[in-house]
Order: structure tokens, then C-alpha cells, then sequence
């Protein structure tokens, strides 16, 4: 079987007024691959993925995704009615804000149903059945279906966004920072899960984090981006190991060794 | 005799115009809010403002007006409505949904069955059914051009999950001919199986958000539920203790200081009639 990629970007480039915010980024992302996107605050990572998505409009390059339902795919041109179905069928968005990612004034089941019911499941105990096993499934306890997330610690919140996101079998989830805030024993709790959940669904994402040791942890291919061009890419391991551009190699050796 | 120093149905007749091509086209995009330039009204925001200028647009000399609030015609909010049409349209006006022409309407559909050619005229205070769930009305009218009423179907999932099943009573959402939801204005949900497929034309005037919207006649109009809890209309032990009626719609009421309730008719021109 001949795979192609999930999703080829080629020379993205976004700019703010003066500012560049993203210069000429591009890559293919392979089904069940997680890509990593690592750097500095400001240097484009956040700007990239919301390009990615389509919630912002390119200034430049393409963005072609395989979609499952309407084949090969220039997000450009898509329209915003499709854009928008794809973004709840066949994408996950998890911020790193649980706040923007949820509805904070809804129920936990009701956050996790949203999308099911957004693509017309109209069964109120299938919906709760499935909102039920999802929660248990993000390791959350079943009793707190009807709790809403403003009552959930951080880390219940980032999985409630994971879940909700996820419920639909989305084929490619964009991240963005999911355990930034998080305590590090909570860390730990959310990557363990993203991990388990990435390989038992076959899951492509794009992963955003400033922080080494969830890209190590979580992703396959690693970009490392400065200034808002990607300065260095390879495997995970490579380039966490043998760094070759200077600012990835501050970047590697300003870790706290523990 | 029209009051002198107004136009005919108190507003001018541009202004009408531009009510009527409002109207129009929310009578032929069923269910679609369109916006109007709302004039002012003698009468406060909240009472009527957009069913009265509703009404104004489509009065005529040769129309039998009939204006009820909560179903009652003696109200009075339906009573200085009706006056005032009477004074500035000098127009016919009546109690009896049969003999109306138009019929201005708050709160409820009237029992009796409308039949065609008629016209209704709901009193809208928000016409947006999305609005408490979403604030913004950019939002609101991409989720409506996209036919994207998922956030709706959560409420009524919160409903069924904090009450054990859809706990709203009035202003109940519906979906109109398969496309746009619709807020039916606040009539109880016990009048929401009477604008499916009513022979009626249904006007809805919103003027604080200046919207118009329209049903047809004979349009579909469904109001939307889960599979396993569907849409279900209140329901009372007792019957009528005016008229006896047990298919209509009852209001509760406190008669003495000592807590007594007698549940009557809300709408008082059915009750009289099967009482006459």
C-alpha cells in the first residue's frame, strides 16, 4: 500500500503587519506520525498551527490535507462551511487554555457530546454512554459527568479537552502546549495518556511545546523553529541529541539536568 | 374615525414599505431573521414594539384585528394595542379568533384552529434562539448559515442531564421546513405542535433586535428533542373550572388569600365560547 501524507505544507508564511510571524515553513506529516514543534516563545510555533488548522488565513505557501471525505484537499480553498465540518469530524484542536478549549459553563458529559451531536447523533443515552466510557477513558471518574469543567483541577481540564476532541476519531489532532501550566506529576499523568491514546488510534498530530521533554516523550519528528523559520528538523532523538544549529544547541543544553 | 395628525396605522408609508420587503423575504426564506430598521413606537421596548409594527405594515380598513397577551383579549397590553389600532387604522376589532383577519399575539397561539388566511403577528423579545448559548451575533449567524445547531442539542442534553429529561417549558427551539431553528417567541410548548403546518401565515416581530422572521403556511415546523426523550407537551390533572376544557392550556390561579387554586383557560376567548 502507497501511503501519502496526511498533511503537506509547503512555504507557509503568515505575517502580522511588519512582523513575520512564520517564513517559509513546510513538511509532510505521515499518517500516525506526531510531529514536534519546538522554540522560543514568540518564534511562530502557536502562529503555525493555527495556519495549519485554517483558523488563520496564509500569506503565503499551501496546505494540502487527505481528507477521509472529500479526497486530497487545498485548505485555502476550502470553504468555511467544509472547513468547519472538518474541524469536528475529522480534527482535534486541544488548546492550551482549557478555557478556550471547552465550554466551561456545560456539563462534562456535554463538552465530550458536542461534537457528536454537531455531526447529528440526536440519542440522548448513547450520547451519555459514550461521554461516559470517553471520561473513564481519560481517566476521570464517572461520577463527575454532570460537573461542570469549572469545578475540575488543570489537569481534569486538559483531559476533558483531550476527550471531547478525540470522541469523534479524529484523524489528525493539532496541540498546542497540552500540558503547558500543568504541574509536573499532572504532566506526566496527561503525556503517559496522549501517549496510550496516539498509538491505540493510529492518531497523526502536530504537537506544539516549548518544553524538550514532552517532544522527547511524545513525538516521532521534531522542527525547531527561531525567528519564525524552522532553522533545524530530523527525527526526535537526532536532533535532541546531536543538535547542529547553535540555537538548537543552547536550546538542548539549557535544559536543568535533575 | 382615524385620529387626525397620523398617517394611516400611525407610521408612514416608506416605512411601511420597508417593513412589507422585510416581511416578504422572511416569508420566503422561512424561518431566517431578517433585520429591519426598527422605529420607535409609542409604547416601551418589551410590549409589543415589533408585533405592533408588525401589524402596522399589513393593517388594512377592510382587516378584523384581534390582540391577545398570554391569551387573554382584556389584558392590558391587548387592550391598549387593540385601541390603538382602532384609533389610528380605523380597523374592526374583535375577540373572536374565528371572525380575525389578523391577530396580534403575546405569549400564546389561540385554541381555537386558525385557518387559511388568516395571519398571525408573534411579539418577539429575542429573536435569537442561539443568543443565550452564544453571545456574539457574528457567531450566531455563521452557526445559522451553516446550519450548525449543535450547541442547541447540548442545552437540551444539560436539560435532560440535570432534570432527567428537557425541562424547557416555553420558547421551546424548533426547526423550520428542515433549515433554520427558530425561536417560536415565548409561547409555552404546549402551542409549538400548532405552527407545524398551520394554514395560517405566522409573522414574528422582534423590535428592540429589529428582526423579522416568517413561517408560511403549511410549513413544517419541528420542534427538535432527543430519540429517546422526545418532545412532549404539558399536560394537567385538572380541567377548566370555568368551561370544563381538558385539551386546552391552563393557567394556575390563587383566588382568595387563603391560597385557594382554580386552573382556568388561558385563553379567554375559547373559554367563553364554550361557555356561551
Amino acid at each position: 500500500m502507497i501511503e501519502t501524507p496526511l498533511l503537506q505544507a509547503r512555504g507557509i508564511t503568515k505575517r502580522f503587519g511588519p512582523r513575520v510571524a512564520c517564513r517559509d515553513v513546510g513538511f509532510d506529516l505521515w499518517p500516525g506520525e506526531v510531529l514536534g514543534v519546538v522554540g522560543e516563545s514568540g518564534s511562530g510555533k502557536t502562529t503555525l498551527l493555527q495556519c495549519l488548522a485554517g483558523k488563520l488565513p496564509l500569506d503565503g505557501g499551501e496546505v494540502h490535507y487527505d481528507s477521509k471525505a472529500f479526497g486530497t484537499i487545498d485548505l485555502a480553498s476550502l470553504s468555511e462551511a467544509r472547513r468547519r465540518l472538518l474541524a469536528r469530524t475529522e480534527w482535534g484542536f486541544v488548546s492550551q487554555d482549557s478555557r478556550e478549549g471547552l465550554r466551561m459553563n456545560v456539563s462534562a458529559g456535554g463538552n465530550i457530546g458536542e461534537r457528536l451531536m454537531a455531526v447529528g447523533e440526536r440519542h440522548y443515552g448513547n450520547l451519555r454512554s459514550v461521554a461516559d466510557d470517553w471520561l473513564q477513558r481519560v481517566e476521570i471518574d464517572s461520577d463527575r459527568l454532570d460537573d461542570r469543567p469549572t469545578s475540575f483541577s488543570g489537569g481534569m481540564r486538559q483531559r476533558l479537552q483531550i476527550a471531547r476532541n478525540l470522541v469523534t476519531h479524529p484523524r489528525l489532532v493539532f496541540m498546542d502546549e497540552p500540558t503547558g501550566g500543568l504541574d509536573v506529576s499532572v504532566q506526566a499523568r496527561v503525556l503517559d495518556l496522549l501517549r496510550s491514546l496516539v498509538d491505540e488510534l493510529h492518531l497523526s498530530a502536530v504537537l506544539v511545546t516549548h518544553d524538550l521533554g514532552v517532544a522527547r516523550l511524545l513525538t516521532h519528528r521534531l522542527m525547531v523553529m527561531q525567528g519564525g523559520s524552522v532553522i533545524e528538523s530530523g527525527l526526535t532523538d537526532q536532533v535532541l541529541d546531536d543538535p547542529q544549529h547553535p540555537y538548537t544547541q543552547t536550546l538542548v543544553a539549557s535544559i536543568l539536568p535533575v | 374615525m382615524i385620529e387626525s395628525g397620523y398617517n394611516y396605522a400611525y407610521l408612514d408609508e416608506q416605512t411601511k414599505r420597508m417593513i412589507r420587503r422585510a416581511i416578504l423575504k422572511a416569508v420566503a426564506v422561512p424561518g431566517y431573521q431578517v433585520p429591519f430598521a426598527g422605529r420607535e413606537m409609542p409604547l416601551p421596548y418589551g410590549w409589543g414594539t415589533g408585533g405592533i409594527q408588525v401589524t402596522a405594515a399589513i393593517v388594512g380598513r377592510s382587516d378584523t384585528l384581534k390582540v391577545i397577551d398570554q391569551g387573554a383579549d382584556d389584558t392590558t397590553n391587548a387592550v391598549s394595542i387593540r385601541r390603538f389600532f382602532s384609533r389610528v387604522a380605523d380597523v374592526q376589532t374583535t375577540t373572536r379568533t374565528a371572525e380575525a383577519t389578523i391577530i396580534q399575539t403575546r405569549h400564546r397561539v389561540p385554541e381555537t384552529p386558525l385557518a387559511e388566511g388568516q395571519i398571525i403577528v408573534f411579539q418577539v423579545p429575542i429573536p435569537e434562539p442561539l443568543r443565550f448559548l452564544e453571545p456574539r451575533e457574528t457567531e450566531t449567524r455563521t452557526l445559522h448559515a451553516l446550519s450548525e445547531y449543535g450547541v442547541m442539542q447540548v442545552s437540551l442534553y444539560e436539560s435532560v442531564a440535570a432534570h432527567g429529561r428537557i425541562a424547557k417549558t416555553y420558547s421551546y427551539p424548533v426547526v423550520v421546513n428542515g433549515r433554520y431553528l427558530m425561536s417560536p417567541s415565548p409561547i409555552p410548548k404546549f402551542d409549538n405542535p400548532k405552527l407545524d403546518r398551520n394554514p395560517a401565515l405566522q409573522l414574528y416581530g422582534a423590535g428592540r433586535e429589529k428582526r423579522i422572521y416568517a413561517v408560511p403556511p403549511y410549513t413544517p415546523v419541528k420542534s427538535i428533542d432527543f430519540e429517546d426523550h422526545p418532545f412532549e407537551v404539558e399536560t394537567w390533572d385538572q380541567c377548566c373550572a370555568l368551561c370544563g376544557s381538558r385539551e386546552s392550556f391552563l393557567d394556575e390561579m390563587i383566588v382568595d388569600d387563603s391560597g385557594t387554586r382554580q386552573f382556568l383557560c388561558s385563553d379567554t376567548d375559547y373559554c367563553a365560547e364554550r361557555r356561551s
